[in-house]
């Protein structure tokens, strides 16, 4: 008995010891302790890397002495940003920071994710722990201003959206004539709700919940005929229902969620970068430049705009500080807006959305892309 | 020793048949045969409700496919024979731990087998195949090793035991920052899964308990600075939510800290925890503190012993002893509040299993995966629990 009291005394003492010596191990770096309890291990930045860059030129600078980007994401969002089975990132949110990879880089895995909740986004991207936040936030101008972001583009129109159940039929919210909408009080949500379909002249009956989740439940258990909220939450609900196939959400959009990536107020040259990223991939699109194809079409491109694009002509991408080719990478690695739509969002994915407002200018929609010269 | 209780036998019953016990114990009266058939009714209509889901409605593919997010997170596939080096270290210990002072249990082997049956049982791939039969030949060597030599190997399987955090995070972490070393740097946002929840339970144990012992003595000192200290420091942080404390870690530090200083995330709530558990097991400790008789203060005075040798040697021993129970409660509940972190962002096995949820592939089977990581937390919950319930028989815990 004595020994054992002997080695857990000696247990104790090397515990003691240990925290003393604040246990370095855990990052590899210096360990600084102070008072006699609080041990913070430090990671001392070998290069200025992780200083939070922010005057002209410092993030592409400090991005590329790191080696990689770091982009804020989700990693709950299916469609937007999740992780698959072989632990790699996927989703709309997340092949644009590999496009930005791809640009600053020229190699769209060079790029670390971080997973960011709703709360820590805006710190992470204040304080440099995050070069680029895209993680389906919604552009206002209380983040644009106070939070110290800023908005590049946006690269998904999200807003409210209506579910319904397959086997309704309904396609139209003039088909919910009559009909019960569940809805979460005391959110612009049911303000809109209430103005849209006065002004389409269609009565309903809300029914009001407290909570998302009770709103939810409502529908499921099919106490009312509909369901509104935002459409990628939407999608994110409808995957907790018991079968998620036998809902589909209409083709109608009620407000304004533009979501796009963000970065740091301070450093124009990197929000040049990122919003042009976010460009390259609408005017891949309405070039009809994809993946597979930009091989072939660099070689046969005649039209001036494509050649000065993708690098042929003129030095439109050392103006931007990268490499004259950054639109080919990002296009040949990644893929136009519709391609990496269509991979996470698409008919033929279970988190299909309709494209509504994010289709060309050109198809009735919002994208548009100003001239690359 | 003395006799115990269960050194005496107990009076001889009467010998019965199946049909007579079941007679005398549950179908006594009327009453009783009424309460048997509806709680017999009710376990079948529990149990065949939840085996028939669980055998042909749930989608258990889910699991199959994301086992490695699971277990490690995105810790990368080549670098996975690190881990289970380490995990082949704690086993081999175990092995060894188990013939020393196991008293010839005969659940050894069985627990020990357990990886290798794992291994055929469930569908894993091959390599996992190879790692979990050499997990169960490792322990069994170790198990035979100590039965071998049990005194001889005594102080090396305590000093393993020692090393074995070190060891745990330098081949977790890694050592060089260059690709090709051999063991490179695995950045802490690729941890996750049981990985993740694992190290934050370790660390957040082997941390907070010196911490706690260390406040647990400084609230009985008789220095006012280091009494107030402590004092204070219990009851803040007894007095906020652990969520409150990792929130703080997540969102404020960073605006603390002066430009160009990080502090891992991952350590930030290491940290969180660690300072959060180590204010309740203070008082735990020192719950055991107040239990230790006068008498054994004078008597270590009377033999010349210091204050600081005195406590070493006579008296933490003693409350230590005596506050297993409440200590292993609070490990246990430590180990499940590391899924908080799931809301800070951190892809424990509770924050992986969100993600894993996202999967468009696997959208809508929360049931499948939730069931499948409590049955993790429980099945580790559980064997913390029988450890403890060991060591108290070893240590005589409410017998002597």
């Amino acid at each position: 008995m004595r020994k054992l009291y002997m080695s857990l005394s000696v247990f104790v003492l090397l515990a003691l010891a240990l925290a003393a010596c604040g246990g370095a191990a855990p990052a590899g770096g210096n360990t600084v302790t102070v008072k006699e309890t609080v041990v913070v291990t430090v990671e001392v930045p070998a290069a200025p890397a992780v200083v939070a860059p922010s005057g002209y030129g410092e993030t592409l600078k400090a991005v590329q002495a790191r080696g990689h980007l770091v982009c804020g994401a989700n990693a709950q969002v299916p469609g937007f940003g999740y992780v698959d089975s072989n632990g790699n990132y996927a989703g709309i949110d997340v092949d644009y920071c590999r496009a930005l990879a791809a640009a600053v880089f020229g190699d769209a895995t060079k790029v670390e994710f971080r997973p960011v909740t709703a709360a820590e986004r805006f710190t992470a991207l204040q304080s440099g722990e995050i070069d680029v936040l895209s993680r389906n936030t919604t552009w206002s101008l209380v983040r644009d201003t106070e939070l110290g972001g800023n908005f590049t583009a946006t690269t998904f129109y999200d807003g409210q959206g209506m579910m319904v159940p397959v086997a309704s039929g309904m396609t139209t919210l003039k088909d919910l004539e009559g009909g019960t909408v569940c809805v979460q009080t005391g959110t612009t949500t049911e303000l809109n709700l209430a103005d849209v379909m006065a002004a389409e002249g269609v009565s309903y009956t809300p029914a009001v919940f407290e909570d998302a989740d009770a709103t939810f439940a409502a529908y499921s258990e099919g106490r009312c005929d509909a369901v509104t909220t935002d459409k990628s939450g939407l999608i994110s609900r409808r995957s907790v229902l018991a079968d998620p196939a036998a809902h589909i959400i209409m083709d109608v959009t009620m407000s304004k969620e533009p979501l796009g990536p963000m970065v740091r107020h301070g450093d124009d040259q990197w929000f040049d970068i990122a919003q042009w990223t976010v460009f390259t991939l609408f005017a891949g699109e309405e070039f009809g430049l994809t993946s597979a194809n930009v091989d072939s079409k660099r070689d046969s491109a005649t039209a001036p705009e494509i050649r000065r694009m993708l690098g042929l002509e003129g030095d439109l991408g050392l103006k931007l500080g990268l490499s004259n080719d950054f639109a080919y990478n990002i296009i040949k690695q990644v893929g136009n807006y519709a391609e990496i739509y269509d991979r996470n969002l698409g008919p033929n994915t279970p988190t299909y959305i309709p494209r509504g407002f994010n289709k060309q200018y050109t198809d009735g929609g919002l994208l548009f892309a100003p001239p690359f010269r | 020793m003395t006799k115990t209780a269960e050194h005496i036998l107990p009076p001889v019953l009467e010998r019965s048949n199946l049909l007579g016990w079941m007679r005398r114990n549950l179908f006594g009266s009327w009453t009783d045969a009424l309460l048997t058939l509806i709680g017999v009714w009710i376990v079948y209509w529990a149990a065949s409700g939840l085996l028939r889901w669980a055998l042909y409605t749930a989608e258990w593919k889910v699991i199959v496919v994301n086992a490695r997010l699971l277990m490690i997170g995105q810790y990368p596939i080549e670098q996975v024979g690190r881990l289970w080096i380490w995990l082949g270290f704690l086993i081999f210990l175990l092995g060894n731990s188990l013939a020393i002072w196991g008293r010839g249990s005969r659940i050894a082997p069985a627990l020990l087998a357990l990886p290798a049956a794992m291994a055929f049982i469930f569908p894993f791939g091959a390599d996992p195949r190879k790692w979990l039969i050499a997990m169960t030949v490792i322990g069994l060597i170790g198990w035979g090793l100590g039965r071998v030599k049990p005194e001889a190997l005594k102080r090396s399987v305590i000093a393993g035991w020692v090393i074995s955090l070190p060891i745990i995070i330098l081949l977790t972490y890694g050592l060089s920052k260059s690709e090709a070393s051999i063991v490179p740097i695995v950045r802490t946002n690729l941890w996750g899964g049981l990985l993740l929840t694992f190290l934050l339970t370790v660390v957040g144990i082997l941390f907070s308990f010196p911490i706690g012992v260390l406040l647990a003595l400084g609230r009985r000192s008789e220095l006012p600075a280091v009494r107030w200290f402590s004092v204070g420091y219990i009851e803040l942080v007894r007095g906020v939510p652990l969520i409150t404390i990792l929130f703080m870690a997540q969102l404020m530090l960073p605006l603390f800290l002066p430009e160009g200083w990080t502090v891992d995330r991952v350590v930030r709530a290491m940290v969180g925890i660690t300072l959060f558990s180590a204010a309740y097991l203070a008082e735990n400790v020192r719950g055991g503190l107040q239990a230790i008789p006068k008498g054994q203060f004078e008597a270590a005075a009377a033999l010349g012993l210091s204050g600081a040798q005195t406590m070493i040697f006579i008296i933490l021993p003693q409350a230590l002893r005596l506050v297993i129970p409440i200590l292993v409660g609070q490990f246990i509940a430590l180990y499940k509040d590391t899924s908080l972190v799931a809301i800070v962002g951190l892809l424990d096995l509770v924050g992986i299993a969100r993600t894993v949820l996202a999967q468009p592939e696997f959208l809508g089977l929360q049931r499948e995966v939730y069931v499948f990581i409590s049955l993790i937390f429980w099945t580790l919950s559980y064997g913390m629990s029988y450890v403890s319930q060991r060591l108290e028989e070893r240590l005589g815990v409410g017998i002597r």
